[in-house]
């Protein structure tokens, strides 16, 4: 293949290793393996982000899915999850790396008599480093998925942190220098689009819209993930899951929610869905109490009134 | 294809799309590593390096449908809408649309599309529907497009004429009528296919309402494939006649934070709704991050001396406050007559969103009259009620029903106006169109006196000010400023800097 030609061009780029996959269609079925159903745009993304080496940014409404794919794949390829979870206030010393301070004073305490230059160059060595996750998903030998949740979270400023791991997987850590990757890692930066990130964090990856997925895609999740649920309920879950999003909600209801709903559905023992079922389940599809009484009105509320 | 590529993009970014060269290289990149003989996979590869925000992916759609469009004989644009050529090479006379294409997409249906009537298509229609045949839905679009649509060669018109043509001659609410009626009474019609479970369990005679609604949206789904399969249909056979870049010019459609509130269709109205609910989330989000993290205040005697106790009581870290600052109260006053009621309601929408960013938001509507509407938005999760409500209830015809600022603002400055204060922000929505009633400009002036800022928010562009009726260039001496404020861009702009 032409991969890696096209990227070695820039000096120092850590290698790309061997391409993880094959074709698209080795995703989808490899994604698949794992029970997670890829439509042809996730997994023709995912080869790609292997292809060309680069991140992808994930983005979407909260519940499609956008986690459970890097945890996916981290399985499909037998690689390690890593996970940087993001929160207001997030820093280099909980991302990066951060000094051993206890340690570093022990050292100094350990041996009071070495002159300064080699205690200098001893306590700034790589036995004091606290790998934090992105570090470490950079240092590790074992093929590695790091998965960079809910960036959008992160201030602004915090966003360049990350900008030199994902464009160029390195870290530079001044005392010690520059660490490169030894094997380019599969990257997921996953975001609830609560803000607009910023241009240069954009630019640098592969951008992957999930949506909640069609009927039919949907009624296969369900036959996937929740066993022993007939085809006639799953299709119909599949269906007044459609029928509650089509309405003006204040939260649609998420495909792990809808899981979690013909999972509630089969152990209940109900073999078809009626109004009754449905009015009475349906505070597992939605967490709002005006959406309930919304989507109850709609759903059954013609029932009521004749 | 690098030169495809290129003019891809460029139609990209005439269409507001921002993309970065590094993104154009990243495109190039990807492109080697994708089968080219499988569109979508370029679609979703194009997408993913090139496109980065979900709100853009319907403008990328259509540019990328013109851009790299099935092309070939098939979908020239002929007189009769024949096809030159065919694989199995039967003459054309006989190889309208839907022949043509059962040779193409595998379809058995033969026969000649000459003979059939409207009737008889109207029934493949039909059967289509009921049966969710894709192939054969595909077929009755091409074939539709190519009898009804009354496509000429050359003519520089967008798609929607002949789309419009189209879906009239089909009758398509006909049909779901037709489909919803016929369902449960005929247990043998509808062929059992794959998604038609309720079909199979219809031997009950009657639905359940729920029933009936998912049967109602099955078909409306069905319905809308169908629709899309003719805007593609027609898309391609515009592509074949004019090239891409006359035809990517006619069907650009400007992305949802650049439709203009005073000539929005109705899709774009709805697509405006839907943009307003992220962005008031976002903006709610960055004017709080602003007052959290604003200048340092003074030392912070208490926090240095706490501070100290690690250094050894030498205040090595000085601390300071962090000031709160207070959040503004907010007054809109929106002219709600027809001409600007689109804007005055995404204002409106958009200020109540953020109203926690705000410590009080008050809202008044007029038109001739002026009457006070904050409590319709109280407790009501719906905005849409909201303006519902304020369109049957709010008491704002005085005389008339035509807008009359001058009176509203005087009635508005007499019975409301000593409860502005110094820390009231004043916004005033309109097109300042007075239908040459008297100005009453002082009052804006003495609000002026009494707020901390006046702003007016005017939707029609700059060049159209003071032209006519409008007179707001007299008000506008007494505001702080006077925005133009024609889009969602536009007013998320103004609203992050208010303070």
């Amino acid at each position: 293949m032409t991969s890696d030609t096209t990227i070695d061009r820039d000096t120092g780029f850590p290698p790309p290793g061997e391409p993880r996959f094959d074709s698209i269609a080795a995703v989808r079925s490899g994604l698949a393996g794992v029970d997670y159903l890829a439509d042809e745009g996730i997994a023709g993304i995912v080869y790609l982000a292997d292809r060309l080496a680069k991140p992808v940014l994930v983005e979407g409404p909260a519940g499609t899915g956008k986690t459970e794919l890097a945890k996916s794949v981290a399985r499909m390829t037998g690689s390690r999850l890593i996970r940087l979870q993001c929160y207001e206030g997030l820093d280099e010393s909980k991302a990066l790396y951060e000094w051993n301070y206890k340690k570093q004073l022990l050292r100094i305490q350990a041996d009071a008599g070495q002159s300064w230059e080699q205690l200098e160059e001893d306590i700034f060595a790589e036995e004091f480093l606290l790998a934090r996750p992105l570090l470490e998903a950079i240092r590790s030998p074992d093929p590695v998925v790091l998965l960079v949740d809910e960036v959008d979270r992160v201030e602004l400023e915090t966003e360049a942190l990350l900008l030199e791991v994902l464009s160029e997987y390195q870290v530079s850590i001044p005392e010690l220098g520059t660490v490169r990757a030894t094997r380019i890692p599969m990257v997921f930066l996953t975001s609830n689009n609560t803000r607009e990130l910023s241009e240069a964090l954009k630019r640098r990856c592969l951008y992957l819209h999930v949506d909640y997925p069609d009927l039919d895609r949907e009624r296969a999740i369900i036959s996937t993930r929740v066993p022993g649920i007939s085809a006639e309920l799953a299709d119909q879950v599949a269906r007044i899951v459609r029928s509650i999003r089509s309405m003006d909600l204040k939260k649609h209801p998420s495909v792990s929610e809808t899981i979690d709903w013909a999972r509630t559905l089969v152990v209940l023992g109900v073999e078809s869905i009626g109004a009754e079922q449905a009015r009475d389940t349906l505070n597992i599809l939605l967490k709002y109490r005006t959406d309930i009484e919304r989507a109850s009105k709609e759903l059954v509320g013609s029932d009521l009134g004749a | 294809m690098l030169d495809l590529l290129a003019g891809f993009v460029a139609e990209l970014r005439l269409a507001g799309i921002p993309v970065s060269l590094s993104e154009h290289l990243d495109a190039a990149e990807a492109i080697p590593h994708i089968p080219l003989e499988d569109r979508e996979a370029l679609k979703y590869a194009l997408a993913a390096s090139l496109v980065k925000s979900g709100a853009h992916w319907r403008a990328f759609e259509t540019a990328f449908e013109v851009y790299f469009a099935l092309r070939g004989p098939a979908y020239a644009i002929d007189g009769d809408g024949v096809p030159g050529e065919r694989e199995d090479g039967q003459q054309p006379p006989d190889g309208r649309g839907l022949a043509g294409s059962g040779g193409q997409r595998g379809l058995g249906a033969g026969g000649s599309g000459d003979a059939m009537t409207p009737e008889e298509l109207a029934d493949l229609l039909y059967r289509a529907l009921a049966g969710a045949n894709q192939a054969l839905l595909a077929a009755v679009a091409r074939h539709a497009v190519a009898r009804f649509a009354g496509m000429e060669p050359g003519r520089p018109v967008g798609g929607t004429y002949y789309l419009y043509r189209t879906l009239r001659n089909l009758d398509l609410d006909g049909v779901l009528a037709r489909l919803m009626a016929e369902h449960p009474g005929s247990p043998g019609a509808p062929r059992p296919a794959p998604g038609e479970e309720p079909a199979t369990e219809g031997d009950a005679p009657d639905l359940t309402p729920l029933e009936t609604r998912l049967l109602r949206e099955e078909y409306q789904s069905r319905i809308d494939a169908l629709r899309r399969e003719i805007e593609d249909e027609i898309r391609r056979r515009l592509v074949a006649d004019r090239g891409s870049e006359a035809l990517a010019k006619s069907l650009r459609a400007p992305l949802p934070e650049d439709i203009d509130f005073m000539h929005a269709s109705r899709e774009e109205l709805a697509a405006l709704r839907q943009a307003l609910r992220p962005l008031s989330r976002k903006l709610a989000v960055r004017l709080a991050r602003k007052r959290r993290h604003g200048r340092k205040g003074p030392l912070d005697f208490r926090a240095t001396v706490r501070h100290s106790l690690s250094t050894g009581g030498v205040p090595v870290d000085p601390r300071f406050k962090f000031p709160r600052p207070a959040k503004p109260e907010i007054v809109v006053i929106a002219d709600i007559s027809g001409s600007v009621a689109s804007f005055a309601r995404f204002t409106l929408h958009l200020v109540h969103a953020i109203s926690s960013q705000f410590s009080q938001v008050r809202s008044f509507v007029f038109i001739d009259g002026v009457d006070e509407v904050t409590s319709f938005f109280e407790g009501v999760d719906d905005p849409v009620e909201a303006v519902h409500r304020i369109n049957t209830e709010a008491d704002v015809v005085w005389v008339d029903g035509h807008s009359d600022y001058g009176h509203a603002l005087s009635v508005f400055n007499e019975r409301w106006g000593m409860e502005i204060g110094p820390r009231t922000s004043v916004l005033l929505l309109g097109d300042a169109r007075n239908n040459y009633h008297a100005s009453q400009a002082w009052v804006v002036g003495d609000i002026r006196k009494r707020a901390r800022h006046v702003y007016w928010l005017n939707p029609e562009p700059q060049a159209y000010w003071d032209s006519g009726d409008s007179i707001v260039g007299e008000y506008g001496v007494h505001c702080d400023e006077v925005v133009e404020c024609r889009t969602l861009r536009q007013l998320e702009r103004f609203v992050g800097t208010l303070e």
